[in-house]
């Protein structure tokens, strides 16, 4: 297996800790005073998601995690997995739902999105920045309200529930930011 | 920072330390870089350089001008200072260059504590900070935490690290001074105000590098050194010089035998310098400080390598 070490350490370098795949974010390298070095590191755990401090003796290594990050496009569900294809190769991944998480009520058909990989196995599914859907059903708005103060919920094609103003409509496209959940404005149909 | 400001920030440092020690009757040198001795200080790990000898005795870069600036204090050079580079193997970081700037002199007749106000004086006379200074013992950092690093047990000193939340990962155990080490850049540092100077002293005899070691009133030994915290950084370490031939050549083969134990070459000892400490160091402290963390107070800088005209990653 590849190593790394400490020297090589930098922002974005995947390890294994503990058996989880993992990204560094910071590294500072200390030397307090006559002592010997070591390497102080910010690390994401990329299976939990959590961040955590970790200090490593400088000049041992340790086992590289064989991660990547690919855009692939998501095909369907079987209800159990979701499935994507790189558009380059015609490589299909199959995610779990684990790995797809919360960027489940994004997803639709034919969407671009980011599946970070481990040993070739999809970790994490995220969701395109700004996704276009339809509005399945939502209460009809009062009739001349414009504004868009205050909203209404809408249920999307993919299940998610945002807020929409007022004088969206059921039938309608949107766009939406999937990082904050929050509609962007009416969208045209492709 | 512009080329030209940063340019000239180095060239007016240096100008008022030498002005400074012009005032003070304390002398320049100027000493080799490359010796056929090196430092066998397992915390530090010398560049080596082929000497082109047809004997295979190759030459070391100095990770300090320590032992060649000792050799002519006990030729009777009197007080003395250099700048001059320093070479430190493996040393990269938003601190740490592999090769850096370093001011180091020695004052005969001192002892360390004069040695610190000589370093504030030299620090207000460069940089025109007047900052606050505070000067405090290393046990005392400790107290709040309930430890005393010179008699509390291994055992508690590791587990009061891991209390902390210190989180490592090491091939080998780590020894007691590398539990203390942590527990002060984790721990203790953090809450160190970074405007005041604060001079850290009286280390346990274990970190005594190359100073005088002293038994207390309370029969525990601690070193007569200092270091130097200003700005989140180490800037200087001091103490007062060990002068003790026998023990010096004790230090040296016990650094030797922690270098075999680590894994690390041992490395050829100085004998002209042991030689010279026979012949008797006159009573001084020494004080290395290091010119481009000093710099990046004076310009403000983040990272060591806004203050270099070529950082490690440049060259």
């Amino acid at each position: 297996m590849a190593t790394y070490n400490t020297n090589e350490f930098k922002g974005g370098l995947k390890i294994m800790l503990d058996g989880d795949p993992c990204s560094i974010i910071e590294n500072e390298f200390v030397k307090p005073g006559k002592g010997q070095a070591f390497n102080r590191v910010k690390i994401r755990n990329l299976k939990s998601g959590r961040v955590l401090e970790k200090t490593f003796k400088s000049g041992e290594s340790v086992d590289a995690a064989d991660v990547v990050e690919l855009e692939l496009q998501y095909l369907y569900t079987d209800g159990e997995l979701w499935h994507f294809m790189d558009n380059n190769t015609f490589e299909q991944y199959a995610a779990d739902s684990n790995a797809v998480a919360d960027s489940v009520k994004w997803l639709k058909d034919q969407d671009i999105c980011t599946v970070t990989l481990w040993n070739n196995n999809p970790l994490i599914v995220e969701a395109p920045n700004f996704v276009t859907l339809e509005i399945t059903e939502t209460d009809p708005g009062l009739k001349g309200d414009t504004s868009g103060g205050g909203g209404k919920p809408a249920t999307l094609e993919t299940g998610a529930v945002v807020r929409v103003p007022l004088f969206v409509q059921t039938g309608e496209i949107i766009k939406v930011d999937t990082r904050s959940g929050e509609y962007v404005s009416r969208a045209k149909e492709d | 920072m512009e080329l030209s400001v940063k340019l000239q920030a180095r060239v007016q440092l240096y100008e008022r330390i030498r002005a400074y020690f012009t005032g003070q009757r304390v002398t320049e040198v100027f000493t080799p870089h490359l010796s056929y001795a090196a430092n066998p200080d397992p915390a530090i790990e010398s560049f080596k350089v082929d000497s082109g000898r047809v004997e295979d005795r190759p030459m070391f870069l100095q990770t300090s001008p320590e032992f060649f600036m000792k050799r002519l204090l006990v030729k009777g050079s009197g007080s003395i200072f250099q700048i001059c580079s320093a070479f430190r193997h493996g040393e990269s970081g938003r601190l740490h260059n592999p090769e850096f700037a370093m001011l180091e002199w020695y004052r005969v007749g001192f002892d360390y504590f004069q040695l610190m106000d000589d370093v504030i004086r030299l620090v207000f006379a460069v940089s025109g900070y007047k900052p606050e200074y505070r000067i405090v013992r290393y046990a005392k950092l400790f107290e709040p935490y309930g430890l005393n690093p010179h008699t509390d047990s291994d055992e508690k000193i590791e587990a009061t690290a891991l209390q902390q939340g210190i989180d490592v990962q090491s091939a080998v155990k780590l020894g007691r001074d590398d539990w203390l080490d942590l527990f002060m850049t984790h721990v203790i540092e953090p809450g160190f105000d970074p405007a005041q100077m604060l001079f850290v002293h009286d280390f346990p005899a274990s970190q005594a590098s190359l100073a005088q070691i002293e038994t207390t009133d309370g029969g525990v030994r601690i070193a007569q050194r200092f270091e130097l915290y200003w700005h989140g950084m180490e800037l200087a370490n001091g103490f007062t010089e060990l002068r003790d031939a026998d023990e010096q050549l004790h230090r040296f083969e016990e650094q030797n035998r922690i270098r075999k134990r680590l894994g690390l070459k041992s490395l050829p000892l100085d004998q002209k310098f042991l030689t010279a400490l026979k012949q008797g160091l006159p009573e001084c402290s020494g004080v290395a400080l290091g010119l481009d963390r000093l710099l990046m107070i004076i310009t403000g800088s983040k990272r060591i390598s806004e203050v270099l005209c070529f950082a490690d990653s440049e060259v």
